[in-house]
């Protein structure tokens, strides 16, 4: 099946019921997208189908076949960073950084429905991303920075 | 204080190896601690040490050999390293260190034992156990308690000024210019003339030549990153999807594998049946691992798949009681003079002073609880005839390098290990039963590089849990003031359980038992606390502050129940009983931080604790308020005394982490077990703190001790207790259970 992820076409040869997750990792060797728990519990493997927020785990590939899907890695590179990318690097929000992909990608299709967030929507939209190291207050901050750098841009 | 015993050291430098083409700093360490509260006296133990700064043609490479597991560590080794060295900390490059490579041991052998002795804990019990053998298994590496700040603050700034006036010295012979006009700046050396010579292109020089030794390190004054906000080294790749973890990488030729073990934990498979898994696509082999089977794939997901098809036969189970009721009968029944494991306080006349009068008792306690950091556990391992190779996140690669050895049938030295960026620990990568597995499989598999990934299923019925516990306290009030408290508490030994497994036995009395507990920093008059040891229950391992992550909440908590029973305030009384300068610090600064000033009324509370934890006074004050939705988590204010901030944001954000840690485990985890199987498999069901529940935490790091000590475990013993002490405040509910949302419901 035909699949595009950040921009690039693919031909992948997998079960329509394979988790695009395990598409992106194992066979797309995309692994900025994470692991976390399989049952759309923590987040981590969050990426953008045709810009929304999805967890990929729970997403068959076969379902995704035709739509833009968007990663870590394509939303912005350590030389052109995404807003939402700079505003994680200023605020050093990452401890063990495993769930911050999907962090990241949380953050940033929430600001694109919602260019500047209240602390009440960034609670709600931003509790399904489980983070262990508990990097919360430090989300919360570089949320408000990446809104306002976006709001300038 | 005076129980804890301060440690003396002296640091001095040993020679250096060559390394290919290169060469090797390092730095030797004696220490001698003083004699053990817990164990008497004892012989001195030693370490010896791998900091490195390795140059070879490339340039500079720091070595790093504390693992990081989220905590910063590769990060802080860098910036002691680069605060001497003169490297720009945007352009160093570090290296975890291979312990089989040859310059590790040959430089430093027979001593090649890097080891650290905080001033509690594990490592100090094993030492001052005398256990020479433990600490040569123990070998090279191992990361826990705290100690990478503790440990290499002096070690590595010492290797880094030594290395940089070698430099300077071959710099000097090479160009005839008096060593005295030439400095150091951003990786090279620089001559009077401007000419700047790269570090790189001295290593063949300084290869042969003498290190430069007993170099002054800088005066703090002179510091350009200790102590100044600075950007993690790791931060750009972790917030870019471009780093690596240890279940990212991808090796040429590589098979995905997953493991199903006997649900019940430590259970045997007697056979099973894996017809219809092999028929499946992309399935390359079902295979016996111990306990259990694993199943070989070409994609993780279609080895998850062909995994749930295998009929096993399950062997043996759990030999642990069958029901929680079983497992806390057997702490209750602990509570033996048999059992007794420990009286290290033993203050005034306890029972002199519980003798009559009205005796306040209280009964609490502490759940098993899983490491879950978010990462899955992972190895990748591949086996040959005579070598092996493996990459892997993991706080212990000497016993990595032993343990594979074994499996495969090879010398430990032909065992490469290529240690990985870990997504959090906690604890849980001191033990590395998926190593072990992941061997197995290679070994069924010669010469194919294997990567097991387990399940998160799989990863959290079988984690070895935090150890569960039980504290009932007697004690006594008199004039408004404490006046007795007498504190027992019992579990099994994590450090037996998690040793064990490792073949080593742990003679002695287990401080982790009473850590947290029979070191608080109380003068109360007639103060007793002992710790008794349970038998063996579920299998155990050190959970993010270990012991103290059960003692601190039950030493809090019951002096909480005194002093409400006093009348007092929880803040002023703890301030009239300390008798720590550093801890009455850390008090006086959450006092000063929150505005303390009694109860606040209107369904709010406030709750206060402070425990003394792998050397750091950490104390905290915690607000809550009851909200329509159940109680609402508002504000925390911590204070910990570290002796020095290595990096002001990334300890702000430990310390943050560890208390949105330790209450997101207070409020809502536990592991139980039926029949041995674990009733929790999944973030549904052991769920921890979400983002809307996180409060404000405002931290303040103190600098008032002479000892440079580690955060990444002290700011989570306080947590529970301070919680509780404001859920109390606020509602008139008495917590003495973990978790709380068995008793009461948060927003």
């Amino acid at each position: 099946m035909k699949l595009t992820v950040d921009g690039v076409a693919h031909e992948v040869d997998v079960e329509d019921d394979m988790p695009l997750l395990w598409v992106l990792r194992d066979e797309l060797k995309l692994t900025g997208v994470k692991y976390g728990c399989g049952i759309a519990q923590c987040g981590a493997c969050t990426v953008h189908l045709d810009g929304a927020a999805v967890r990929s785990c729970q997403i068959a590939a076969g379902d995704a076949e035709g739509a833009e899907v968007l990663t870590i890695t394509g939303l912005g590179q350590p030389n052109a960073l995404h807003a939402v990318q700079a505003a994680w690097v200023e605020h050093q929000v990452a401890q063990c950084g495993y769930c911050q992909s999907g962090q990241i990608m949380q953050a940033a299709a929430l600001l694109e429905n919602d260019s500047e967030p209240t602390d009440e929507v960034i609670d709600i939209v931003m509790s399904g991303n489980l983070c262990r190291c508990g990097t919360y207050p430090r989300i919360r901050a570089a949320i408000h920075t990446a809104a306002a750098k976006m709001k300038e841009a | 204080m005076g129980r804890l015993k301060t440690l003396t050291r002296r640091a001095f430098l040993v020679g250096t190896a060559a390394v290919a083409g290169g060469v090797a700093f390092g730095v030797y360490t004696v220490r001698r601690p003083h004699e053990n509260p817990l164990l008497g006296d004892l012989e001195p133990g030693q370490a010896a040490l791998t900091p490195y700064v390795r140059i070879d043609g490339d340039g500079v490479t720091l070595i790093t050999p504390r693992a990081d597991k989220g905590q910063g560590a590769y990060h802080v080794q860098a910036v002691l390293l680069a605060e001497e060295l003169d490297l720009d900390l945007a352009e160093v490059r570090v290296d975890p260190g291979p312990p089989s490579a040859a310059y590790w041991n040959t430089a430093l052998a027979p001593e090649a034992a890097e080891f650290t002795i905080p001033a509690q804990g594990m490592m100090r019990d094993m030492v001052e156990g005398g256990l020479g053998a433990v600490m040569k298994v123990m070998g090279m590496q191992i990361t826990g308690g705290s100690t990478t700040v503790a440990d290499q603050f002096d070690k590595l700034r010492a290797a880094a000024a030594s290395a940089r006036e070698t430099l300077k010295l071959a710099a000097a012979d090479q160009t005839g210019v008096a060593v005295s006009d030439i400095r150091t700046e951003n990786g090279a050396v620089i001559l009077p003339d401007g000419r700047a010579i790269a570090y790189g292109d001295l290593a063949g020089a300084v290869a042969g030549m003498d290190v430069v030794q007993d170099v002054p390190l800088r005066a703090p004054a002179q510091w350009r990153y200790i102590g100044k906000p600075m950007q993690r080294i790791d931060m750009l790749g972790k917030c870019t999807g471009t780093l690596d973890y240890g279940i990212d990488l991808d090796v040429p030729g590589m098979l995905q594998a997953t493991v199903v073990l006997n649900p019940a934990q430590g259970g045997a498979l007697n056979r099973f049946d894996a017809t219809e898994a092999e028929k499946m696509r992309g399935v390359k082999a079902v295979l016996p691992v111990t306990g259990g089977f694993a199943v070989v794939a070409d994609n993780t997901w279609r080895a998850f798949q062909a995994a749930q098809m295998v009929v096993p036969d399950w062997g043996d189970t759990s030999n642990m009681p069958a029901t929680m009721e079983g497992h806390w009968q057997a702490l209750s029944d602990a509570f033996t003079d048999d059992q007794q494991d420990s009286r290290q306080r033993d203050d005034g006349d306890v029972d002199s002073a519980l003798s009559g009068g009205k005796i306040i008792e209280a009964e609490y306690r502490a759940p098993y609880l899983a490491h879950a950091p978010l990462e899955p556990i992972s190895a990748i391992v591949r086996v040959d005839d005579t070598t092996a190779e493996v990459w892997t996140g993991t706080q212990i690669p000497r016993f990595v390098q032993t343990n594979v050895a074994r499996i495969a049938g090879i010398e430990a030295d032909a065992v490469t290990l290529h240690v990985q960026m870990m997504g959090g620990s906690f604890g849980h990568r001191l033990e590395d039963e998926v190593v072990k597995q992941a061997t197995e499989i290679a070994v069924q598999l010669k010469g194919v590089p294997i990567k097991l990934t387990y399940a998160r299923e799989e990863d959290m019925t079988h984690d070895f849990p935090r150890q569960i516990a039980m504290a009932r306290l007697r004690g006594k009030v008199t004039n408004g003031q404490v006046e007795a408290m007498d504190l027992s508490i019992a579990c099994p030994s994590v450090i037996v359980s998690q040793m064990g497994r490792q073949g080593i036995s742990m003679p002695g009395p287990d401080s982790q038992i009473v850590a947290g507990a029979w070191n608080a920093p109380f003068a109360i008059p007639h103060h007793r606390v002992t710790g008794y040891r349970a038998a063996p229950l579920a299998p155990i391992s050190s959970w993010r502050s270990v012991g103290a992550s059960h003692a601190g909440f039950f030493q809090n908590a019951a002096l909480d129940e005194l002093i409400f029973a006093a009348g007092a305030d929880p803040l002023e009384e703890r301030l009239r009983l300390v008798h720590d300068d550093l801890a009455q610090k850390v008090l006086e600064a959450v006092a000063d931080m929150s505005s303390w000033d009694g109860p606040l009324g209107n369904g709010r509370g406030r709750g206060v604790a402070l425990t003394t934890s792998f050397g750091v006074p950490c104390a905290e004050v915690i607000e809550v308020s009851q909200t329509e939705a159940g109680l609402k988590l508002d504000k925390v204010w911590v204070a910990a005394e570290v002796g020095r901030v290595v990096d002001p944001v990334n300890f702000e954000n430990l310390v943050q982490g560890g208390v949105i840690f330790a209450l997101g485990h207070a409020m809502n985890c536990e592991i139980t077990y039926a029949d041995g199987i674990a009733e929790q498999s999944n973030y549904h069901a052991y769920e921890g703190m979400r983002l809307y529940q996180c409060p404000d935490i405002m931290v303040r790091g103190l600098e008032n001790g002479d000892q440079v000590r580690g955060i990444g475990e002290p700011p989570v013993p306080p947590a529970a207790a301070a919680l509780a002490g404001a859920i109390f405040a606020a509602t008139g509910t008495r917590l003495r259970e973990m978790p709380f949302n068995k008793f009461v419901d948060f927003a």
